[in-house]
């Protein structure tokens, strides 16, 4: 059973830029990884998927991505033409090519030439700062940084929908924070529509407009969380009631999804 | 230069020296008989005074490990992409593969012999052991494709020719280099065994031949020195290949990046 808590009438309203409806992924090997999911994504809103793991929330971001297509059930988009960024929980960089070279991959698969776009390439690497890093090697940098550049080569395209599944998950408490802070700039700045994977709610209700939690075998949405404060935050933020609230309930509800997960495996 | 470094080409430089130097004190405290086991001076002087020879001998050698190498690299790459892309056809060639890398190469000799002339005979022997190497490690790299890289290339709509290039065949250059270092030592191998295989079949001009030939006249210096030659294209074709290697893979590649240090 779904439980929406707070349902601002603002958000409500949003139009919408997709909305899956009754989809179900059931795996080859028989694993069910989604059923009966609808869940609407609002244009502009920062939407997090906030759940234990195997509880479908990447498989998600996949379905969207239009990676893989869902066994039952169907997702609409609202415009023919949407393009997309994906960011991964490695950085997924090629290895052999330059900074530069991989962000320009999705316009060069687009056919674009290294001249036109260039200036893409390099507002793209301005936006994450690594505006010097154009001609290093990926393993010349550190962790946050390859995740920058990952984020960069997402943004190139300037996306409708930006879609992360859990890209700062292996990057320490400081670096993961500052990124946290640079991609709601971001995400405001560019006015995009982001879909975000995280296990950590604390991260999901320092940067969501709304969580979506999620219980796992098989994968279903179990609460929608709004978080009705506008996007940037700052430290401030972590330090309102509203916060404090918001966090206690997206524990709560956590925390009841992994009882269902219990009583599940223990029927 | 540092002290590491220093260590790491004075200590093995010293040590050849050593065993060198140890080895003229034996023979020449024992007086052992040249026909037995000549000193390193003499080997020496037998390479100086017989170089014509066995250098001629040493690029016939050279010139059937090259010729095979580079047919073996084409051929086996060329397969390899096949099989990337036609998966029935690697299912359908991979017990013709492992029939063909498990059979020792010198039972292969003999019968190659019925079918080519001594010279072709051995190309085709250096070939096909030089081939497998290659194949199987290219076609490894291929399929070993990190799975997110392929999922961007089809969030992109890269098409399949453009995912072989830009993605499959980068990802498989540190495999395909991998097999071409032990391809090129097999090379030499081969081309070695085949020789010695065909060298009684008549126009064997090669090291192993001379080999053979000092065998039968007991002249067992220029044996060692057609033998010290052998090693030293060995580690020739070694040195190649690695500099070929670290040239295109130490910006990107732990294997070759570890030289800089």
């Amino acid at each position: 059973m779904s439980v929406i808590i707070e349902q601002t009438a603002t958000a409500a309203a949003a139009p919408r830029l997709a909305r899956l409806e009754d989809v179900s992924k059931t795996f080859a090997n028989g694993t069910v990884a989604l059923t009966g999911v609808d869940l609407d994504i609002r244009r502009g809103e920062f939407l997090s998927l906030l759940g234990p793991s195997g509880c479908g929330k990447s498989t998600i971001l996949r379905l969207l991505a239009d990676l893989t297509s869902p066994s039952a059930g169907w997702i609409n988009w609202d415009e023919r033409e949407h393009e997309l960024g994906f960011v991964f929980q490695e950085p997924t960089l090629m290895p052999w090519a330059s900074v530069f070279n991989n962000v320009w991959l999705p316009l060069r698969l687009k056919g674009q030439s290294r001249s036109a776009a260039e200036p893409a390439i390099n507002d793209a690497l301005a936006k994450v700062g690594l505006s010097g890093f154009a001609k290093a090697y990926p393993r010349e940098l550190s962790g946050g940084m390859k995740m920058r550049v990952s984020i960069a080569r997402a943004l190139v395209t300037r996306p409708a929908l930006l879609l992360m599944d859990e890209p700062f998950a292996a990057l320490d408490e400081i670096t993961r924070n500052k990124l946290n802070d640079d991609l709601v700039a971001l995400k405001c700045e560019l006015d995009a529509t982001v879909v975000f994977v995280t296990h950590s709610v604390y991260e999901s209700v320092y940067l969501s407009d709304r969580i979506v939690v999620m219980a796992p075998r098989p994968g279903r949405v179990v609460a929608e969380i709004e978080i009705p404060a506008p996007l940037p935050r700052d430290e401030d933020f972590r330090l309102s009631p509203l916060y404090a609230q918001r966090c206690r309930e997206t524990s709560a509800a956590l925390h009841q999804a992994m009882e269902m997960e219990t009583k599940g495996a223990a029927h | 230069m540092n002290r590491a470094k220093l260590r790491r080409y004075a200590l093995p430089t010293l040590a050849l020296i050593a065993a060198l130097v140890a080895w003229e004190a034996v023979v020449r405290i024992n007086q052992i008989e040249p026909v037995i086991l000549p000193a390193p001076s003499l080997v020496l002087k037998t390479l100086i005074a017989d170089w014509p020879v066995l250098f001629r001998s040493l690029m016939v050698t050279m010139r059937i490990t090259v010729e095979a190498l580079v047919a073996a690299t084409i051929g086996g790459t060329l397969l390899a992409l096949v099989f990337a892309r036609f998966r029935w056809v690697e299912e359908a060639f991979f017990p013709f593969a492992v029939i063909m890398q498990v059979t020792p190469v010198v039972s292969i000799a003999p019968l190659l012999l019925v079918y080519f002339d001594s010279a072709g005979a051995v190309l085709v022997c250096s070939f096909l052991v030089a081939f497998f190497p290659i194949l199987s490690n290219t076609a490894l790299g291929l399929s070993s494709v990190d799975h997110n890289l392929l999922d961007l290339f089809q969030l992109y709509r890269a098409s399949r020719g453009r995912q072989l290039l830009w993605l499959r065949v980068p990802s498989a250059l540190p495999y395909f280099l991998g097999g071409l270092r032990i391809g090129g030592g097999l090379a030499l191998i081969g081309a070695i065994v085949a020789e010695i295989a065909a060298g009684s079949a008549g126009q064997g001009s090669g090291l192993a031949f001379r080999i053979i030939e000092s065998g039968y006249r007991l002249n067992i210096p220029r044996m060692f020195a057609a033998l010290a030659l052998i090693s030293l294209a060995g580690v020739a074709i070694y040195l190649a290949l690695s500099a070929l290697s670290y040239l295109l893979l130490h910006r990107w590649h732990d294997s070759a990046r570890s030289r800089d240090t």
